[in-house]
């Protein structure tokens, strides 16, 4: 990447939320949790019953990716996002708890653009398929919630550089209308 | 007649979900860097630089090129010649079994649809087998990811709806899909057949090596007009922008029905695996 990046450290605070915009470049480090499907359709339900949660949501970043085993002596396999759109339905809620940003492959619908304007939050666009590439970032991983789900399980990450763009800010801006709009011909 | 064992059979397939898996082919590398050169957006050249490296990356490393390590579909043309000692099916499903297991691939099966519950080892496969002449049996095994086939559709069009119908509605669903099935991708035609032949034959078309040219002059042309115009969209590398949707279309057409007109459009990420063995 180009001398164009704005480094991040998570947890994020509402004001680095605000300072970000579609189509900015970023490296993040610390720890971030992965989730996809499963694993959010389990923490929802626990919301809707009101219990705890087996992570910290507030001021956290969840990147939607199931990795690939490990193989011995690497902390992680393959780890490239999932498609988002799958977690539309969970999202809201998480982001409502504090949740500040995710990280995947493509767009994102309405009701998550909403939370994410109204509670100040984030989505990054991780390269979908350069999953031996994004694997180098991440130094550790430890599986802290459904050991069950195999790869769907939550795991914490510590991640160094990971890098990213920014597709939808909490600004409304969505850098997918923008990108494709400057390249269509037709 | 030859005689072939189900343990050759189940050693090949094994070696064949991790060599797809490791090993980006060099039709699609190649491909992936002639559009990299092309494209004229600067994120999509970076983002299309990143594909290079991690192919690089999962090659030197001998680790998945993608995560999502794919449901194991296997294409058998079995030669009418050939005796399989012991049952293929079981066999095919063992190397598959053994390959995700010992190939640290991610086991992305559920059970069931509904109550999904992971198998643990990425069984079952979803096995094609055609009856060919002669002595040979080939095995391919394409590793299919879950996000691009979630973009895939099967459309009965009406005859009156013909080529143009079939054209629109082709690169209708390329542009519906946008960003989620990781772009540039590759995009498999089926038109034919029946509603099920229609789709297996859009999956079969994926198989193809990008640069081939379709041996029906015809389908060439409509071939090399969907591409032109599916990178007329603009959604590009990632769906962030750009001039590079995909790589290559392919079509695959088959006799059908004097009412029907079915086409079928399966979607493949960059990540574009599959391997072949002959026994």
């Amino acid at each position: 990447m180009s001398a164009d990046v704005k480094r991040l450290t998570t947890p994020l605070t509402n004001e680095v939320v605000e300072s970000l915009h579609a189509g900015d470049k970023v490296l993040i480090t610390g720890v971030i949790y992965s989730a996809r499907d499963a694993a959010h359709k389990r923490l929802c339900d626990l919301v809707a019953k009101g219990e705890p949660l087996p992570i910290e949501i507030q001021g956290q970043t969840i990147y939607f990716m199931g990795p690939s085993p490990a193989k011995p002596g690497q902390p992680i396999g393959s780890a490239g996002p999932t498609t988002s759109y799958r977690m539309d339905a969970y999202s809201p809620t998480l982001i409502a708890l504090g949740l500040k940003g995710m990280i995947g492959k493509g767009v994102r619908g309405k009701d998550v653009l909403d939370a994410m304007i109204q509670h100040k939050a984030v989505y990054f666009a991780a390269t979908g398929g350069a999953a031996a590439l994004i694997a180098r970032s991440i130094k550790k991983a430890e599986v802290v919630a459904y050991e069950d789900l195999g790869a769907e399980a939550i795991r914490r990450l510590e991640v160094v550089d990971f890098p990213a763009i920014v597709a939808q800010d909490c600004h409304g801006q969505n850098y997918y209308e923008i990108g494709v709009a400057q390249y269509r011909r037709a | 007649m030859k005689t072939v064992r189900a343990d050759q059979i189940s050693d090949a397939v094994a070696k064949l979900c991790m060599d797809a898996n490791y090993n980006l082919g060099e039709d699609v590398f190649q491909a992936l860097k002639d559009f990299r050169d092309r494209e004229e957006s600067p994120v999509g050249r970076e983002l299309l630089d990143q594909c290079l490296e991690n192919a690089k990356i999962a090659h030197e490393n001998q680790v998945p090129i993608c995560q999502d390590t794919g449901v194991a579909v296997a294409f058998v043309e079995l030669g009418d010649q050939v005796i399989v000692e012991g049952n293929l099916a079981a066999a095919i499903a063992d190397g598959v079994r053994r390959g995700y297991t010992d190939g640290y691939l991610r086991k992305s099966i559920v059970a069931d649809p509904l109550r999904r519950k992971n198998t643990g080892d990425n069984t079952p496969p979803v096995v094609w087998i055609d009856v060919v002449p002669g002595y040979n049996l080939k095995i391919t095994m394409a590793p299919k990811g879950g996000g691009s086939e979630n973009m895939s559709e099967v459309k009965m069009l009406k005859p009156s709806d013909g080529e143009q119908g079939v054209k629109d509605f082709v690169v209708d669903r390329v542009r519906r899909s946008g960003s989620n099935p990781c772009p540039p991708v590759i995009v498999g035609v089926g038109i034919g057949g029946t509603y099920d032949k229609c789709a297996q034959l859009s999956k079969k078309a994926l198989l193809r090596e990008i640069g081939s040219k379709h041996p029906d002059a015809y389908y060439a042309a409509m071939e090399e007009e969907l591409l032109a115009r599916i990178n007329d969209l603009g959604i590009g590398p990632q769906g962030l922008g750009g001039r590079t949707t995909a790589l290559a279309v392919f079509i695959e057409a088959h006799p059908c029905h004097i009412a029907s007109l079915p086409a079928a459009v399966n979607i493949q990420c960059h990540a574009a695996r599959h391997k072949s063995v002959v026994l």
